[in-house]
């Protein structure tokens, strides 16, 4: 009788089995692409490649690393280039993430799109001088109990320049239950003076695979994978004066944007830095910011806490940033200067702060923003 | 016993008498959603024939020649799943390597053919009335027009109405199950013609 029941299962074993050698040979035969030619900026830049992986995928295999920051999963938008072949229409997961213009100028999201024939596209300049390259981690500090300040330092001889503002993306390796490797972007936090080492502020994000990875093993020491710089969020050299806000691990790439106004002596610009957080033990880094007070004349830094807890010894603004910020856009900010924005934070606080800027006149082509 | 009707008789009873989806209300959700666009609909009409036929007849030839022998039958629900999966994912890239606007309207619904009820139906109907190989297949290819039929009409009736005044919460789903079951009335008038059971 037991020797039936083993029967069995080998005969369901072995009908499953031959349907997925066909499967197989049919995939095998399908979707062999064979080899095609990617052609980048009129034939700048010519790669040949095996077809079949989507373009993000084997453009990253070429060691050209398309900004994406949620690692080819659609989620994020970033991975846009313009397609100049006709390969059919754009597909359903990518529509979300374009406007008008850019659907009229052919622009895809290569991780949504496969390479199955000869392709030729265009990408920005400034993309060839992403590189991926391996860094140590030199120091771990908790900033509050769910920010980490993790510095990275580069192996001798790399020189590693970056804008102000820019992010990287960071690899992590395969652990517990998560089988593939993880890449997420993160905003630099430190001034672009220094090239051997960058820093980068790690919020927990609750059953996030990379901050749930580097809150519980990135150990000082470590080696890790990191690709970059990347991204326009930018200072524009103008005279306006600068609004910024951020939350959270937002304050990073607005830190180095402070620092590296003091790296270049730039005094005379007028900013306001407007930094929310939940209750005060969420705030930190105040008083290197106070310090900077000291040194840029003109930069006036603005923290809040948006939660009045009994017995808080906090002296500073209360409420949400975004009434903290109306409150001085209307009393505090010369409203007829010329004004930009800056923002990096939540989705929700970044479409809030932009509400409360266009309300207050600021126009919205002037304000810049990173959302995470 | 295998009964004793022309394969012929067979095919246009499979489709007009006995509807896969009209009759037996089989296969409803992919009919009630892709039918909003005759383009698609045909895509996956023809995609739900193929792989009606091609399953079926692999399955036909399973449960005859290995099930049965080896007395095997109570795990043929199984088998039949594995089948019609199996066909669908070979399907699903033949699609898309051949056209990719297809396989982009289809979306969802072309991988969702595997748990399509009209396919197990079909299996299942195949093995009760005891039909032999030539009689599933045509049965087989008759169920799979027929539901091709069936969501075609629906799909050029639904653009017919896409303007009409119809009540705010009668809108989409609503009036597209009236619609079917105004069809399935209709062809209740083709079951005087054949009749096979």
């Amino acid at each position: 009788m037991e020797y039936k029941f083993l029967f069995d299962s080998l005969v369901i074993a072995g009908i499953s089995t031959i349907l997925a050698l066909l499967i197989i040979i049919v995939d095998s035969i399908v979707n062999n692409y064979g080899e095609v030619t990617i052609s980048i900026n009129d034939n700048k830049k010519v790669i040949k490649a095996k077809g079949g992986s989507s373009l993000l995928t084997t453009l990253s295999a070429e060691r050209i690393f398309i900004p994406s920051a949620c690692g080819g999963r659609g989620t994020c938008g970033a991975c846009k280039v313009i397609v100049t072949t006709d390969i059919g229409p754009v597909y359903p997961t990518e529509k979300p993430f374009m406007d008008k213009s850019e659907l009229e100028t052919n622009t895809r999201l290569s991780c949504q799109i496969k390479v199955k024939q000869d392709v030729s596209i265009k990408i920005p300049e400034e993309l060839f001088l992403i590189k991926k390259i391996k860094a140590r981690v030199e120091k771990i500090t908790d900033l509050t109990h769910d920010i980490k300040e993790i510095i990275f330092k580069f192996n001798e001889g790399v020189d590693f320049s970056f804008k102000a503002g820019q992010y990287v993306q960071l690899e992590i390796p395969p652990y517990e239950k998560i089988k593939d490797f993880t890449q997420r972007a993160y905003s630099i936090s430190s001034a672009p003076k220094i090239k051997d080492k960058i820093e980068l502020l790690i919020r927990l994000v609750p059953g996030g695979i990379l901050t749930t990875y580097v809150f519980k093993f990135m150990k000082e020491e470590m080696e890790f994978d990191i690709i970059g710089p990347m991204g326009d969020f930018i200072v524009r050299e103008n005279n306006s004066v600068m609004i910024c806000g951020a939350g959270g691990s937002g304050m990073a790439p607005i830190k180095s944007i402070i620092e590296d106004m003091i790296d270049n002596n730039i005094k005379d610009r007028e900013i306001w830095y407007f930094f929310g957080a939940r209750s005060a033990s969420d705030q930190f880094y105040i008083e290197k910011f106070r310090s900077y007070e000291k040194i840029l004349p003109n930069f006036h830094y603005v923290p809040m806490i948006s939660e009045s807890e009994s017995g808080d010894r906090w002296k500073g603004e209360k409420g949400m940033i975004t009434t903290v910020m109306d409150k001085f856009l209307k009393t505090k900010i010369d409203k007829n200067a010329p004004r930009e924005g800056y923002l990096c934070g939540s989705p929700g606080m970044i479409d809030a702060c932009v509400k409360i800027m266009k309300d207050n006149g600021i126009k919205e082509e002037n304000i810049y923003y990173d959302k995470f | 016993m295998t009964p004793n009707i022309n394969v012929v008789i067979l095919l246009f009873a499979s489709i007009f008498t006995g509807n896969i989806v009209l009759s037996y209300f089989l296969g409803l959700c992919s009919f009630i959603s892709i039918s909003k666009d005759l383009k698609s609909s045909n895509g996956l009409g023809l995609a739900v024939t193929f792989v009606l036929t091609i399953s079926v007849a692999i399955c036909y030839v399973i449960l005859k020649y290995i099930l049965k022998p080896f007395d095997l039958e109570y795990l043929r629900f199984i088998v039949f799943i594995i089948v019609i999966a199996a066909v669908v994912q070979i399907l699903e890239m033949l699609i898309e390597r051949m056209s990719s606007a297809l396989y982009i309207s289809l979306g969802i619904f072309l991988p969702l053919i595997t748990v399509n009820c009209a396919i197990l139906g079909v299996v299942l109907f195949m093995e009760i009335r005891k039909y032999d190989f030539l009689q599933t297949l045509f049965f087989s290819i008759g169920s799979g027009i027929g539901w091709w039929i069936a969501i075609l009409a629906l799909a050029a009736i639904r653009r017919k109405i896409e303007n009409a005044p119809v009540p705010a919460g009668l809108k989409d789903a609503g009036i597209t199950l009236i619609i079917i079951g105004l069809m399935a009335m209709a062809f209740m008038g083709f079951s005087g013609m054949l009749s096979v059971q």
